[in-house]
């Protein structure tokens, strides 16, 4: 107890020595007068400042950035590597505007965003129950294992003409390209997460009555959940970086095409809208898990 | 307490011809030997003993944690072979569940019985009400301070109404100040509760104030050396740890644990092949370092 004013004893029977002892008597803090418009706003200035300085530093290095590519690329800088071709930012934000009245292109990202979203949910109800299951049960852990560590070093890309041959059509080799990229991570990370559950709380279940079942779902299950949502980022990554790979390979849509056709007809511009439309889907797919995250574990958020 | 059912005259342990060995490479290691001890229905009774000389063995063997290589462990004449409800138990490590809420903690033994969530919810308030936690029963364990955690570790263990109540060390993380009050509350409990409880600690003072009995372990492997019956009157108060009654006690357990710790880290240093490094360490000039 680290404040003495929270102890309190409804109990009379408590001897009057014993809370003599326990420290001087509880201080009584007189209710805070209602608090002005100004220092309110001071007040919540004071709590998140470390948080504003944050963003507003984050803002300047972004515009610094396009800065710098804007002298680059305008300067045509030849320094060991060549600015010559290289797509200005304000060329790019044009053929971003340009993009977003086009039909095709708006196709070529929601095909990329399905082909995650199918990948990487049959990666996850596939990949989290397998882990726990494996976790719980020596057996299928000790049949399944040994596979798993012999095909998880494989890299994505390197099943593409395995997948393709696989898969009557293009669209679900990559999407089982997909899958296998965040299979692993999702799988191995859900494993860890199972063999950190602290044996002394499964003990504490099993004092109060709690049964085989009761226990996976009360303690272990719960106990994971932040190493499987560790799994699930990581997994998500992976599944894009992945999914980019096959549609550059052997996609006819999705947007890693779309990077890849913009070079093969010399649209420089494209390049650096494709490459930017990618870093900011898998950013926001990671915001989506974090997001989730916090709402299935909120005993972890602050 | 209306709530709970009264176990008066239930809650009988029985530990007899016990020993334990724990199986390692290095062959059996005997944690525990030849040892009997016995709570009676209601009675508080404690186990002191140097560091390692199998306290906690013998409690997760009470518990139903472990199963003993020779002997049994009876509660009302029942076998214990497993864990159980019946037994409840705390744990010196804080082992509140961190994703459920304080009061869905002291809920968890009741929903395992299968009570319905709007009768364990009332009746996982009004425990935490005697337990001075209902402010609390909204916030997750990792924001209480250890005295609270372990408060809400009590309660969740006597939330199912059990038979005895088993407790390891468990206040030995807290500060003295906080300690003295979790001494406090668990004797109010168990007065309230008339529960049989088997409490293991290090600590002297605390196992002389609390019990109505304590049983002073060997070092390893550990039976039991003495059983010293405390006489002081209830309810006790703090004040009473100055009078010559426990004064007198207290040098009697100490002068027991003392020779033991000093067999058990004799041992020890023996073991570390320290006598190589020629430094005289006789029983007695050892024991007047310490
Ligand atoms: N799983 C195990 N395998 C092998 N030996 C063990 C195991 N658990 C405990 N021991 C040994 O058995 C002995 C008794 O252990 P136990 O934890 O019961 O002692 P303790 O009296 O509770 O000690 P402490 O005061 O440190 O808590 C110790 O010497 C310990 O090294
Ligand atoms: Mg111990």
């Amino acid at each position: 107890m680290s404040s003495p004013a929270l102890v309190r004893h409804p109990e009379d029977s408590m001897p009057a020595t014993a809370i003599a002892t326990a420290g001087p008597a509880p201080v009584v803090t007189p209710p805070a007068p209602p608090a002005s418009f100004g220092t309110l706003a001071l007040r919540w200035y004071r709590l998140n400042r470390a948080g504003l300085r944050a963003t507003a530093i984050g803002i300047i290095s972004l515009l610094a950035f396009l800065l710098v590519w804007h002298l680059l690329t305008t300067y045509r800088v030849v320094f060991f590597v060549r600015f010559t071709n290289v797509p200005s930012p304000l060329a790019v934000y044009a053929s971003f505007t340009k993009a977003m009245h086009d039909p095709k292109f708006l196709m070529h990202i929601l095909l990329s965003c399905r082909r995650i979203f199918i990948g990487f949910s049959l990666a996850a109800i596939i990949g989290v129950p397998l882990g726990l299951i494996m976790g719980r049960f020596k057996l299928v852990h000790e049949i399944i294992f040994p596979v798993a560590e012999v095909l998880r070093p494989i890299p994505a890309i390197a099943w593409v003409p395995m997948a393709i041959m696989l898969w009557p059509t293009n669209e679900q080799s990559i999407v089982f390209i997909t899958f296998l990229g965040s299979f692993f991570p999702i799988l191995v990370n859900t494993l860890h997460g199972m063999s950190l559950v602290d044996p002394v709380l499964v003990r504490a279940a099993q004092c109060l009555g709690a049964r085989e079942r009761s226990i996976f779902r009360e303690v272990y299950f719960p106990a994971s959940l932040p190493h499987i949502f560790t799994g699930l980022t990581v997994g998500m990554g992976v599944a894009w970086v992945s999914l980019i790979a096959a549609e550059m390979i052997s996609g006819q849509y999705g947007i890693g095409y779309f990077t890849w056709e913009a070079y093969s007809l010399v649209q420089y511009a494209d390049i650096a809208l494709g490459m930017i439309a990618i870093g900011v889907l898998g950013l926001g797919s990671s915001l989506l898990i974090r997001g989730a995250g916090q709402l299935v574990m909120p005993w972890r958020s602050t | 307490m209306s709530e709970m059912p009264a176990n008066a005259s239930k809650g009988h342990i029985e530990v007899r011809s016990f020993s334990l060995a724990y199986e390692t490479i290095e062959g059996p290691v005997q944690a525990v030997a030849d040892t009997q001890i016995h709570v009676k229905p209601g009675e508080f009774v404690s186990i002191v003993g140097p560091s390692g000389c199998g306290k906690s063995t013998l409690l997760n063997a009470v518990a139903g944690f472990l199963k003993p290589t020779t002997g049994m462990v009876t509660v009302d004449g029942e076998r214990v072979s497993g864990p159980s409800a019946e037994r409840g138990m705390v744990f010196q490590q804080y082992s509140l569940f961190p994703w459920k809420t304080v009061r869905e903690n002291v809920e968890f033994g009741l929903k395992m019985r299968g009570m319905p969530r709007s009768q364990r919810e009332r009746a996982a308030r009004t425990l935490l009400g005697l337990a001075g936690l209902e402010a609390f029963e909204k916030h997750y364990p990792e924001k209480l301070s250890g005295g609270m955690k372990q408060r809400v570790g009590i309660v969740r263990a006597l939330a199912t109404g059990p038979k005895v109540l088993l407790l390891d060390e468990p206040f030995g993380a807290l500060d003295a100040q906080t300690r003295v009050i979790m001494q406090q509350i668990l004797t109010n409990m168990w007065q309230r509760l008339k529960i049989s409880v088997l409490f293991v600690t290090h600590d002297i003072d605390e196992a002389i104030f609390l019990s109505d009995r304590v049983y002073c372990m060997t070092a390893r492997p550990g039976s039991i050396k003495a059983e010293i019956p405390i006489p002081l009157e209830r309810p006790r108060q703090q004040s009473m740890m100055m009078s010559s009654e426990f004064l007198a006690l207290r040098r009697g357990l100490m002068s027991l644990i003392r020779e033991e710790s000093l067999k058990a880290m004799g041992g020890e240093i023996n073991d570390m092949g320290m006598q190589g490094l020629n430094i005289e360490l006789h029983g007695h000039s050892l024991a007047d370092v310490i």
